[in-house]
């Protein structure tokens, strides 16, 4: 790794720290309690940010594999894999703390709604990604089957995204754009976003060059033992 | 402070999660840096081999 790569990591770093100690101080600090739902509606904060990440990683996963496909360099399948990987783990944060607000909320902790249906489904294509990435005995084959499920899987974000709107679901609406929040609710909310989006920034930064260090040493292997 | 419970465990997922996938990002630098450390030891054995047949 060279000074450039160090100095970026290090900036993205200390950036999303001090991005990530303002979002913790709006949410618990300055944000006032909602009035309805009380206390628990701050998962809110992180709950949305978390969902938006899961949607960027799963685009960058989309566009990366069609520039492999494309042009068959093992960098894109490297930011391709890494994406889907972090988008995993983000949609896992997803469905993990949407039934910890439903329970308190709506009584229960997990109802089979159609937002709720579609992230679940959403977390099943990356996650079988993530095992034909794993299984391939052939790490080309691998990425190209890997490709065509992060271009095709890509098709339920959309669908996850409108769902709220396009059927009666017990999830609620998309307020943030319908003027439901209050001043202070809204800066929290793009500043929690900001956090997570460099956060999610740093981790693809540094998974996407293991990825890549991985790939580096399999060939190297291969060369050695050729010899 | 009713829920406050939730909240908490809401948060505290999030964090452990972010936080356990760093710590398995740094265990796979390790057994790559190692991989590194074992392949340069190689490449410099089989120039070694090849100064003393050559």
């Amino acid at each position: 790794m060279n000074s450039r790569h160090t100095l970026r990591n290090s900036i993205l770093l200390g950036l999303s720290f001090a991005l990530m100690m303002a979002a913790l101080y709006m949410v618990f600090v300055y944000v006032p309690t909602e009035k309805n739902t009380g206390v628990v509606q701050r998962i809110f904060y992180f709950h949305v940010p978390v969902a938006w990440v899961a949607f960027l990683a799963f685009f960058v996963t989309f566009i990366s594999s069609i520039l492999y496909v494309w042009k068959r360099a093992t960098r894109w399948d490297a930011i391709a894999c890494a994406s889907a990987e972090i988008g995993v783990i983000f949609t896992t944060l997803v469905l993990i703390t949407g039934p910890i607000w439903a329970k308190p909320a709506w009584g229960i902790w997990w109802t089979w709604d159609a937002r709720l249906t579609t992230s679940l489904v959403l977390w099943i294509i990356y996650i079988t990604y993530l095992l034909v990435r794993r299984l391939a005995t052939d790490p080309a084959r691998g990425a190209r089957y890997g490709a065509v499920i992060g271009i095709v899987g890509f098709i339920d974000v959309p669908i996850v995204f409108l769902t709220v709107n396009l059927w009666r679901t017990q999830h609620p609406t998309t307020i943030i754009f319908e003027g439901g929040l209050t001043t202070p609710m809204l800066l929290a909310l793009i500043v929690c976003i900001a956090a997570f989006t460099v956060l999610y920034v740093l981790l693809l930064v540094q998974s996407a060059e293991l990825k890549s260090m991985k790939a580096d040493i399999t060939y190297l292997k291969s060369m050695m033992q050729g010899e | 402070m009713e829920n406050m419970g939730y909240l908490l465990a809401a948060y505290a997922v999030i964090w452990a999660v972010v936080f356990g996938y760093v710590l398995v990002m740094q265990r796979k630098q390790r057994q790559l840096q190692r991989q590194v450390e074992l392949l340069q030891e190689s490449l410099n054995r089989s120039k070694t081999d090849d100064k003393q047949t050559g």
